[in-house]
This record gives structure tokens, C-alpha cells and sequence, in this order.
């Protein structure tokens, strides 16, 4: 349980972080470890040089205005947690992320660290999905943009370039009204759940379901959206029959993988139960 | 690399490979042996320690990311005369068999009544929750917490 010997740097500016990580195909990053250190631990990642964020200024805040919320990629979960403004402008962001790992985990894990290790069963990655959010990176070529949609590629893999630096991540404004729900469930409270539904909707005047947003994690080699699911339930009222044909399709869309927790069948089961009881209780609650 | 903390108050300088996690350079460096471990990669919770206020698992932090802090162990929980009245609490219910887990019991439970003296059990189950107990069963911790509570409202935070 020892990690394979490295270099370490922490660099002053995102500039010299990013001119580190280019000028060595061996490096990484390190943000709040959490995921990385097991990794080191079990000799699964060997490193040359490890590029420590904790330095670099401006990666730490959460910004809220009327084009969304912005989180820095050193965020901590501890951070969104103790966010009092997140309640009205993001509850399905705080609620969802109250189910992330463990007490002290969670006075170290960032934002940035979650999407860029990529876990199919993570919550952040499923949220940003499910709200359609951009994440912001830095390379030695500049800045650009990726939906989260197109980030994610499968198990721990992603888009993102050895020397690039993910810096935020941008959700859309969250309007008022909203119903909405995440729904998990893992075999020990803090793990990671062996699948998770997110979801929310709007509704038109006479109260159908508007521009509904279906997400997934755990069941899936990635976070995805169910746009079969989407599609059922835009422009319907929600009632009992329309729960039941929606978890029904959820269980149709996924394609879980087969591991040494739970057959594959389960986790479909379970997608279906979970948008079951998302469903019905987001229709019982409306966000202010 | 040469790293310079607090431990328990007191300035501290190590030199260290960039590889070695906290908990082994309290405790093989600086022989401060409170400090479990119990899986080194962040299963069990064994190894917790306070850095700047936080409870965070030591096998899961590198020596070298310290450098500046302010780290409490379970040694600096208590003088070497009294126990703490957490610690007096675990004694009183029997919140402790072999003792392994202990240390990071009783610095998570410091850490969160320092910050939620109120804590529920709720809450302190859920708190708990990321520490492994192999021989009492949770339930006599989870009293021992809910106890000492008292002693935090008192504004007599050490
Ligand atoms: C016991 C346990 C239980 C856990 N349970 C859960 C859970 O239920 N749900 C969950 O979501 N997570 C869980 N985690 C993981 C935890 O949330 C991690 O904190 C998180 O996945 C990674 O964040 P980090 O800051 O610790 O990243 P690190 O461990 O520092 O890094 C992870 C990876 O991301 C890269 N990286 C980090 N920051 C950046 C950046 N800004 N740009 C580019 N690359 C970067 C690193 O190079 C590395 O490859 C658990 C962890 C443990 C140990
Ligand atoms: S030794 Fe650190 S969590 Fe187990
Ligand atoms: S007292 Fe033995 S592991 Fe907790």
C-alpha cells in the first residue's frame, strides 16, 4: 500500500501548472486526492510527477447569477454542502451532492477531481449531465468549452487532453418551480450507489410535464440522459400509469454492466424503482 | 522534501519523499503512533487527523500537501494528566473494545462537535458512518458522542 515513487509540485499560477503537466507525459494532477490517492495506494496510477492545485488562486469559489451557478474546480463537497444560497438556487445540486462518500472525504474531494476521474457511478458527473452544465478547461493551446454530455466517455475516460486543466463548471440558471428529485442507492451509506436517477421538470399551464431532464449514474458505463424517458413525458400529465411506463422504459434504455455487485438485471430493476419514487415525489414537491 | 507544520501545536519540520501519505510521517517520522491504519486507501477511516479544523484521513493526504497547517492527532486531543470529556464519554459506555479504531473515531467526533455541538444522532451516525468498527457494534460510539456533546456547548472546545 505504498505508492511508486514521484516528484511533486505545487506551481503558483494555472499557467505553470498546465506548462508543467504539458512537458511531461507521466504527470498528473492532484486536487483533494480522494480518488487519486487509493489509486497510488494500490499501484494502479504511477505518476512521475504529481502537480498539486492546492496553490493555484481562483479555483475555490462558487458563483451564482442570473446565467447560473459556477464552481471552481477546487470546491469542495464540504463547500456546496455548507452553501446556504444553494438551497433556492440549485437544490437538486446540494441534495444530490449531501450523498457524496464520507464525512472527511468530503472536506477534501473537489468538483474538478470528480468529473476529470470520471466514475460512472459519481454523482457530480450525473448532475452535470442531467442539467445540460459546460465544463471549462485549460491547455497549453487555451480555453475551451465541452458540454458534459460530450465529456464523459466511458469507465474513467473522458475527453479531456493530458495537458489540460479543468477549471469550472458552469450550470445552467436554476428557475423557480422546478419539481424535481435524485434518488440512489448504495449498500453502505457514503459508498458509491450501485445506481442513481436525477431528474426535474417544468410544467406548462395546465400542468403538463415541460422539458423534462432525466439523468443516470451507476447503471451505465457513463452518466447519461434518458431522452426515451424525456420524450414520454414531455407535454403528459404525470399519473400513476405514466410512472409505471416511464420506469419501464428507464429499464429498457440502460445498458448496466455486469460486475461483481449485482447482475445486470438488477441494476435495471432498480433504475426502474428509482424513477418510480423520483417521479411521485417530484410530483408532490415543487422547488420555491 | 522538507515540510514544516504544527503538530499539536508544535512546529514541526520533516524532511520527506514526495510519496510518503501523512499518516505514515506521523507516525514513522515523528513517532506520534495514536495514528492508525488500518486499510491505507481510505476505507476504514482508522487514520483520521484534523487538519485545519477539518477531520480528514491521513492516508489519503501526502506529507508534502501539509506544509503550513495546523494538524491535531489523537495525542493532542488530552494532556497527559485527564482525559477529555469525549474521551472520558467512550470509557463510560464502553465505546471501545481492541481500541483500533478509536483514534479516528475520537477525532472525527472531535471535529464535528467542535463544529455542530448539536449534532443529532442522525447526524452523528451519518458522520460516523465513514469509520470502521469491527468489535463494538456502533451503538455504544454513537452514545459516548451523543454525551460528550454537553461538554462542547460549554464553549470548552479543547
Ligand atoms: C471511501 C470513498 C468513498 C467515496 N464515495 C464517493 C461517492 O459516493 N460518490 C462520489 O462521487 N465520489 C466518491 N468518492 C470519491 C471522491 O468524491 C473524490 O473526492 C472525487 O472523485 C475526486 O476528487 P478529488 O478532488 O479528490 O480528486 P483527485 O483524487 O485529486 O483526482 C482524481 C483524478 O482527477 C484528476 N484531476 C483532479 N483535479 C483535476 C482538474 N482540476 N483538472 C484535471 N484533472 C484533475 C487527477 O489527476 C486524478 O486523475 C469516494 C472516495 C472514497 C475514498
Ligand atoms: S487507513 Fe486511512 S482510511 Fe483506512
Ligand atoms: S474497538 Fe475494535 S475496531 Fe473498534
Amino acid at each position: 500500500m505504498k505508492p511508486a515513487p514521484f516528484e511533486y509540485q505545487a506551481p503558483a499560477t494555472l499557467r505553470e501548472a498546465v506548462d508543467l503537466l504539458a512537458s511531461d507525459p507521466e504527470a498528473m494532477v492532484i486536487a483533494g486526492g480522494q480518488s487519486l490517492m487509493p489509486l497510488l495506494a494500490l499501484r494502479l496510477a504511477t505518476p512521475s510527477l504529481l502537480i498539486d492545485l492546492r496553490r493555484v488562486p481562483g479555483l475555490d469559489a462558487i458563483a451564482i447569477d442570473d446565467s447560473g451557478i459556477r464552481l471552481g474546480a477546487r470546491v469542495r463537497w464540504r463547500d456546496i454542502e455548507d452553501d446556504r444560497r444553494l438551497e433556492t438556487a440549485h437544490p437538486l445540486l446540494r441534495e444530490t451532492i449531501a450523498q457524496v462518500a464520507h464525512y472527511q472525504i468530503r472536506n477534501r474531494g473537489t468538483v474538478g477531481g470528480s468529473l476529470a476521474h470520471a466514475d460512472p457511478a459519481a454523482e457530480l458527473p450525473g448532475i452535470a449531465v442531467t442539467c445540460d452544465a459546460e465544463l471549462t478547461l485549460v491547455g497549453v493551446a487555451g480555453t475551451r468549452m465541452v458540454r458534459a454530455g460530450d465529456f464523459f466517455t466511458g469507465p474513467l475516460t473522458t475527453v479531456r487532453q493530458h495537458d489540460e486543466i479543468i477549471t469550472e463548471l458552469h450550470l445552467p440558471f436554476w428557475p423557480s418551480g422546478r419539481r424535481w428529485a435524485f434518488r440512489e442507492f448504495a449498500q453502505r451509506r457514503g459508498d458509491f450507489s450501485l445506481a442513481g436517477i436525477a431528474l426535474f421538470y417544468g410544467e406548462d399551464q395546465e400542468g403538463r410535464v415541460a422539458n423534462a431532464h432525466v439523468g443516470v449514474i451507476g447503471a451505465c458505463d457513463r452518466p447519461q440522459r434518458l431522452m426515451e424517458v424525456e420524450a414520454l413525458l414531455n407535454g403528459r400529465f404525470i399519473d400513476e400509469g405514466l410512472i409505471r411506463e416511464a420506469a419501464e422504459t428507464s429499464a429498457r434504455t440502460v445498458d448496466p454492466p455486469e460486475d461483481l455487485h449485482v447482475p445486470a438485471a438488477y441494476r435495471r430493476a432498480l433504475v426502474a424503482t428509482l424513477i418510480e419514487r423520483g417521479l411521485r415525489s417530484a410530483a408532490q414537491h415543487r422547488s420555491a | 522534501m522538507q515540510v514544516n507544520f504544527k503538530l499539536n501545536g508544535t512546529p514541526v519540520v520533516v524532511d520527506v519523499e514526495p510519496r510518503m501519505h501523512l499518516a505514515d510521517c506521523l507516525r514513522d517520522e515523528l513517532r506520534q503512533t495514536g495514528t492508525h491504519l488500518g486499510c491505507e486507501h481510505g476505507a476504514c477511516g482508522a487514520c483520521t487527523v484534523i487538519v485545519d479544523g477539518a477531520a480528514v484521513r491521513a492516508c489519503l493526504m501526502l506529507a508534502v500537501q501539509v506544509e503550513g497547517s495546523s494538524i491535531v492527532t489523537v495525542e493532542g486531543l488530552s494532556t497527559e494528566e485527564a482525559l477529555t470529556p469525549l474521551q472520558t464519554a467512550f470509557r463510560k459506555h464502553h465505546a471501545l473494545q481492541c481500541g483500533f479504531c478509536t483514534p479516528g473515531m475520537l477525532t472525527t467526533a472531535h471535529a464535528l462537535l467542535t463544529d455542530e455541538p448539536d449534532a443529532d444522532g442522525d447526524r452523528i451516525r451519518a458522520v460516523l458512518s465513514g469509520n470502521l468498527c469491527r468489535c463494538t457494534g456502533y451503538i455504544p460510539i454513537v452514545d459516548a458522542v451523543l454525551d460528550a456533546r454537553a461538554a462542547y456547548r460549554k464553549s470548552d472546545k479543547r
